[in-house]
């Protein structure tokens, strides 16, 4: 009786053991990672560049070259890109008809920043690691490591507080935090507290959780400058949220681009280039950017330095920083990063620039050390103060 | 009675027993059909919740750390477990209750019925009904912007008077007993339709009315079954993730979503580790919840020869 139970033991453990060697076996065999092809060794004239180690558009020759190379690799992986999030969608369809021996894939537009980086960690190695990222300012600062330094051809355009010295990331566009209504069924809030008044009952929400995504972390940013308080200490905003929550205003859903057009969520603090896409959803939808203090974020560009497809990344970058592509950011409501200087060029689109919503007269940007002390206090004070 | 049959078990087995050979060569190949099972499982459910719990071992730059695990002692925290727990209690006990009548009031219904077959099917159906459609189903259909919250307004009653409820805590009971009372209905209609009627004979014919074969007989012999359903009911809701942060997600109110936080916040960075040690408490309020199943199992087998 002992042997026949140690024999059906023996029996099942083997059975397990040989299926673990077989699961373990099968997940060593890893995929060959992809090589970077050098492709720029096809041209005639030029030296062959590395694309990989490629720091500006000097290593390269010329555009020329660089084009070469990026069409020999053929591909582009780029990451949490909605097409309708700042005219993105008709700039990779401009980039796509620019090039179209470069196949562009568009992986998950939805994620955050931080998950653009876990997939460049994930797929670390494989042909569907992203190529380049568009993060927040604290995702960028966080992980300098895993980008490649690159100067576009404009880099000079590029003021100096928005961009990494090193050239690791850089700004690409940025907004003011701003106040979207439906003007059809709500007054104009003139000010942060008017959208305390009985008014707007249930009606106010904000794009995501602040101890997740940026643009709500933003929110708190505003509503801490213009109730009086310092981007030092974000307690003046979170006490703003709790007492739109306590007046019964705060309406708790995630806002999307539906929740908008259905009419489910009527008022939305978000940046004011996404609040401005909802216009053609809706007609009277209305944008304001409250004047006095106003909060700005950019988003920044970095190239992944082991992006499976470098040159096609590195000609990515150079097509976003040109003129057209500034522009077609200016057309989705978004400040592109080059504004300053194309404004004084008389290269920028002077129609979409005026039709901007009129920009507050002082200019706050959140500090790292500001970001992460802010953080750490939403992390602390958020759930409950708007339970 | 049960020291009578386990000596004539005792007995059996000595007289069978005795020809060891046969049955030795027989057993390693029959066990080998087991390989498949065990590899997918291996790989796709103990390698990852492995991998996933022992992450909060870990900090960022790989060193053994117990922050994470001091971290869950936060008041944060603790609150959000505290959620989940009752939310999950409240859901998979009104769940119970109410699968177990829908399914009693069916036992009166001959198998072979539509309506019985339909309420199976739809039963198994609705219980995997979870996630963002039931979100949308329930904004739909009680939203502010809703038919239903039109029509009550109509009529004078304002349904968020109060607040808006159907986004916070509150608003996701009504969602997950969507999904649980069609699962109870599931895993418990075996049990009642078990009972034999004979029993409710012989409890007659010794004196009984309905009140003591209730008390005395079915109610005992289900309640391991019963158990167990709430149990499967309990872990269901503990671990729903997808209706919650389609509806509920400000605020971060339960453990699922405290463990997307951590893992893909872009404004409170590097607390992927945290993740794990969320994971890990998880798992252990289930093992002491289904510790607590165990005892009624152990007590519930005294009715059991």
């Amino acid at each position: 009786m002992i042997q026949n139970l140690a024999s059906r033991r023996f029996g099942g453990i083997s059975a397990v053991a040989v299926a673990a060697a077989l699961a373990l076996s099968g997940c060593a065999s890893a995929a060959a990672p992809a090589a970077p092809a050098s492709g720029a060794s096809s041209a005639a004239s030029a030296p062959a560049a590395n694309p990989t180690t490629a720091a500006s558009l000097t290593d390269f020759g010329s555009m020329a070259n660089l084009e070469a190379a990026a069409k020999a690799e053929g591909s582009l992986n780029v990451i949490a890109l909605p097409r309708d999030w700042a005219n993105y969608g008709a700039i990779i369809d401009a980039f796509k008809a620019k090039y179209p021996e470069i196949t562009v894939k568009e992986q998950s537009p939805d994620v955050s920043s931080a998950e653009e980086i876990q997939a460049a960690k994930t797929n670390d190695g494989l042909d569907t690691a992203p190529d380049v990222f568009d993060v927040g300012l604290a995702v960028a600062l966080q992980n300098k490591d895993v980008f490649a330094p690159y100067k576009v051809a404009t880099w000079a355009d590029i003021p100096d507080a928005l961009k990494d010295a090193d050239g690791k990331f850089y700004g690409d566009y940025g907004g003011y935090m701003s106040v979207g209504y439906d003007s059809a069924k709500f007054p104009a809030p003139t000010t942060i507290d008017d959208l305390l008044k009985p008014e707007y009952k249930g009606a106010v929400a904000i794009n995501g959780d602040p101890t997740q995504a940026g643009a709500a972390f933003a929110a708190v940013g505003l509503a801490t400058v213009q109730t009086g308080g310092s981007l030092d200490d974000f307690s003046a905003g979170i006490d703003f949220f709790s007492k739109l929550g306590k007046a019964g205003n705060l309406l708790k859903v995630d806002v999307t681009t539906a929740t908008v057009a259905s009419g489910e969520t009527p008022v939305v603090f978000d940046w004011d280039y996404l609040n401005a896409s909802h216009k053609k959803d809706k007609a009277s939808w209305k944008v304001v950017v409250f004047p006095g203090k106003g909060y700005a974020g950019y988003y920044n560009q970095a190239i992944n330095a082991k992006a499976p497809h470098p040159a096609a990344a590195r000609l990515w970058e150079e097509f976003l920083y040109s003129d057209q592509v500034q522009n077609l950011w200016l057309a989705g409501g978004a400040r592109p990063i080059r504004m300053e200087a194309m404004t004084k060029a008389g290269t920028i689109d002077a129609t979409l620039a005026a039709a901007l919503p009129a920009a507050p007269s002082e200019t706050l940007v959140a500090t790292e050390a500001q970001s992460s002390a802010a953080g750490k206090l939403l992390g602390e004070k958020w759930a409950a103060a708007i339970k | 009675m049960t020291t009578f049959s386990a000596r004539l078990d005792l007995v059996t087995e000595s007289v069978g027993g005795d020809s060891p050979r046969p049955r030795a060569r027989r057993l390693p190949v029959a066990h080998l059909g087991l390989v498949p099972f065990a590899g997918y499982v291996v790989i796709f459910l103990v390698l990852p919740t492995v991998l996933a719990v022992f992450t909060g071992l870990f900090d960022k730059a790989g060193h053994l750390t117990m922050d994470n695990f001091t971290a869950l002692g936060d008041p944060v925290i603790l609150e959000t477990f505290w959620n989940s727990t009752w939310l999950s209690a409240l859901t998979a006990a009104v769940g119970a209750v109410a699968g177990a009548a829908v399914c009693y009031a069916l036992l009166g219904i001959p198998a072979q019925h539509p309506i019985r077959s339909t309420v199976d099917a739809l039963a198994g159906v609705l219980a995997q009904f979870g996630g963002v459609m039931l979100a949308f189903v329930f904004i739909a259909a009680m939203g502010r912007n809703s038919v239903l919250v039109e029509v009550l307004s109509s009529l004078g009653i304002d349904l968020y008077a109060s607040s808006n409820w159907l986004y916070e805590l509150p608003g996701l009971i009504l969602p997950y007993l969507y999904f649980q009372i069609p699962l109870m209905v599931i895993t418990f209609a075996p049990a009642l339709e078990a009972i034999k009627p004979q029993w409710a004979e012989a409890n007659l014919t010794l004196g009984g009315n309905r009140w003591t074969f209730w008390r005395r007989i079915a109610l005992p012999v289900l309640a391991p079954s019963f158990a167990a359903s709430f149990l499967l009911l309990f872990a269901n809701s503990f671990s729903a993730y997808a209706t919650a942060a389609a509806l509920a997600s400000q605020g971060s109110q339960i453990v699922p979503l405290q463990i997307r936080a951590a893992l893909t916040s872009e404004t409170v960075l590097g607390r992927e580790n945290l993740a794990g040690a969320l994971a890990f408490g998880m798992i252990a309020v289930m093992a002491v919840v289904m510790t607590c199943y165990a005892l009624i199992q152990r007590r519930a087998e005294r009715w059991r020869a």
